[in-house]
């Protein structure tokens, strides 16, 4: 019943909402355009004025800037890759019946409530700790030299710290795709004599194909940005400065807020891109 | 080739004995329906014959090798599903090419296969699209298409029709009763059908709570029913089943006529009563006629010409000879 009144009712009453909504997104936004074109250095000066593109220039060519593509790089593929792999062994896992299934999925998505900074500091100081870390007395059980995590590999540490919170999500969303695997297919295989293997290969792997595209492109998304785990851990040293890490150094170490402001238009920039790639992903599924 | 034995087999789930033991042979060449009301058994069994479940005890014997402990790749059996289970992101020619490649042929056999069972199927134009863009009756042809180039010692359909719709059901029943006249290869085919199960079937097998109640041909089914069961599961529509002081009059505690072998006559006759409803099928007319002395209601086959409605009396006479008496048991009576 789309009448005239009941629809513009419907805006009158949704209009609360949608205008806070443009708000909380457009007025970041705007101001982060804004101070990308000044320069602006709050304890040198504060306002210079307007500078054009200058911003955007110094920011990529800096000498900190592709080192942090790279390191950004490195650790999404890393964690991607990890989450991705690990996740569809654990979606297969959980999948057969077992006891106490119940528990054990709650426990395995238990990582996902972790708020990151308390997962972050809780492996730098309970796990990776060179001294009194779990995984050092476990290094020197065997025998073994400890290994500081994260001076010597500090890159590895991160990997291993946002994998661990994000495993959770891809044995979620894989479980469910496995889950929704018509068991005749897999019989019918079984019948045509493929072996466990082959099976794995031609009928879950590319029913799952999906599942991963949309896995990989939502932590891509969320990967793009993490900052509490660097944060907490190294500080941004030894390597492990991201392109979110290098922004946030700009603006608040460097009191630059021009300079940073600039790197944030690029971060959306692209985030923008892989969310487009995902829309259309996940509307490509919707139609079949 | 393709001679399946089952000796003694019994299937538990958990606590619920589904099959109960069960014999049965299943000759060379055969093309054997199962058939029975829903859940009663006729999926597990045909599971277990393609190794899909495994037995709790007994054994099963495909081509005299013991073939209970064997994977279903080895039994050398097909099976069609009901839901007809084909890969969904590989092309038709990839699915048929699917058991191939999984028992390691060669590209050119492979090839010369896929066109022989294209060409019989008429998949040939279909070849390169999907399953998701075909319809259903080109999908099951597909999933006949997979089991026909393993050339299996035996096919097994799950209800491969029951997707269908009525026409394509019809063209499909005589699709696969043409393979099977070229392949002569043995079959076992679970319907819930009558029809496909009477015009298929060289031998039924029926099923009742894992029990088997009568094997046969689908004439000998139909002619001499062992017991009440058989007698109201075969026929359609199903037998009359007359209990109390008609059966009386010929020592039995029931008596079976087919609604085929009433006839109508002017007065008199064995039974009276009044038209409920008629169903006028053109060829033929179906009566539902409540009858005195018989609780339910008693339904015969008349021509397409008879016309009697709602309300008016009849008289009518069982044919000589076709009348099955069964005792307390339910067993017929010789
Ligand atoms: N995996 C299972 N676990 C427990 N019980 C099962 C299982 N599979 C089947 N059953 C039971 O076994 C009985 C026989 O099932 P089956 O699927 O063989 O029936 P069916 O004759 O094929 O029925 P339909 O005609 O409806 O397909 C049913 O009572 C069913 O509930
Ligand atoms: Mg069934």
């Amino acid at each position: 019943m789309a009448t005239q009144h009941s629809r513009s009712a419907a805006r009158f009453m949704m209009a609360p909402a949608v205008i806070l909504l443009l708000g909380w997104m457009l007025v970041p936004l705007t101001m982060t355009l804004y101070f990308s074109f000044k320069s602006y250095l709050p304890l040198r000066g504060g306002d210079l004025g307007w500078t054009g593109f200058d911003n955007y220039v110094r920011f990529v060519t800096s000498s900190a800037f592709w080192p942090s593509v790279i390191t950004t790089l490195v650790i999404v593929g890393g964690v991607l890759v990890i989450t991705v792999c690990l996740g569809i062994l654990l979606a297969m896992l959980l999948d057969q019946p077992m006891w106490g299934q119940g528990i054990v999925r709650i426990l395995v998505i238990a990582p996902f409530f972790v708020m990151p900074t308390v997962s972050a500091l809780v492996w730098k100081n309970m796990f990776m700790d060179p001294t009194n870390g779990l995984l050092s007395h476990l290094w020197r059980f065997f025998g073994a030299e400890p290994v500081a995590w994260l001076s010597e590999v500090p890159t590895t540490s991160i990997v291993m710290i946002v994998s661990w919170q994000w495993l959770p999500f891809a044995t979620l969303i894989l479980l469910t795709a496995i889950q929704s695997l018509d068991s005749e297919q897999l019989e019918a295989a079984e019948m045509d004599g493929a072996p466990h293997l082959s099976r794995f290969f031609y009928i879950i792997l590319p029913h799952l194909a999906r599942a991963i595209t949309i896995v990989v492109l939502i932590q891509t998304i969320f990967l793009l940005s993490i900052f509490a785990e660097i944060f907490v851990t190294t500080g941004g040293a030894f390597g492990t400065r991201t392109l979110t890490y290098l922004i946030y150094q700009r603006v608040l170490e460097s009191q630059n807020v021009g300079l940073g402001s600039a790197g944030g238009v690029y971060a959306i920039i692209l985030a923008n891109i892989v969310a487009i790639f995902l829309m259309r992903i996940v509307g490509k599924n919707m139609d079949a | 080739m393709g001679r399946i034995t089952l000796n003694k087999v019994v299937k538990r789930f958990g606590e619920v004995e589904v099959i109960p033991p069960l014999d049965l042979t299943i000759e060379d060449g055969e093309f054997t329906v199962f058939v029975g009301p829903s859940g009663c058994g006729k999926s597990t069994l045909l599971r277990l014959i393609a190794g899909l479940e495994d037995v709790s005890s007994g054994d099963i014997t495909i081509d005299g090798t013991p073939a209970t402990d064997l994977p279903p790749a080895k039994r050398g059996l097909a099976m069609v599903f009901q839901s007809y289970a084909l890969y969904p992101h590989m092309s038709v020619r990839k699915n048929i090419a699917f058991p191939m490649k999984m028992a390691g042929l060669s590209q050119e056999e492979q090839e010369a296969r896929i066109k022989k069972a294209a060409d019989a199927l008429n998949l040939t134009d279909y070849l390169d699209r999907r399953p998701g863009q075909l319809s259903g009756g080109q999908r099951q042809r597909v999933a006949i298409g997979r089991a026909i180039v393993r050339e299996p010692s035996a096919f097994l359909f799950d209800e491969p029709l029951s997707n269908l719709d009525a026409a394509l059901r019809v063209g499909m029943r005589l699709e696969i009763s043409e393979l099977h006249e070229r392949l002569k290869t043995t079959m076992i085919y679970v319907t819930h059908d009558q029809v496909e199960a009477m015009t298929m079937a060289d031998k039924i097998v029926v099923l009742r709570a894992g029990h088997i109640e009568q094997v046969g041909s689908p004439l000998e089914l139909y002619r001499n029913p062992r017991n009440l069961f058989v007698a109201g599961f075969i026929g359609s529509p199903k037998m009359n089943l007359i209990p109390g002081a008609p059966a009386a009059k010929h020592d039995a505690t029931h008596i079976g006529i087919r609604p085929e072998h009433f006839r109508i006559v002017e007065s008199g006759g064995t039974f009276t009563g009044k038209v409920i409803v008629s169903e006028h099928l053109g060829s033929d007319t179906f009566f539902h006629v409540d009858v005195e002395g018989v609780e339910e209601a008693v339904t015969i086959r008349a021509g397409g010409e008879v016309g009697l409605r709602h309300g008016d009396k009849i008289h009518i006479e069982p044919e000589e000879g076709q009348i099955h008496r069964f005792d307390a048991q339910g067993l017929r009576i010789a």
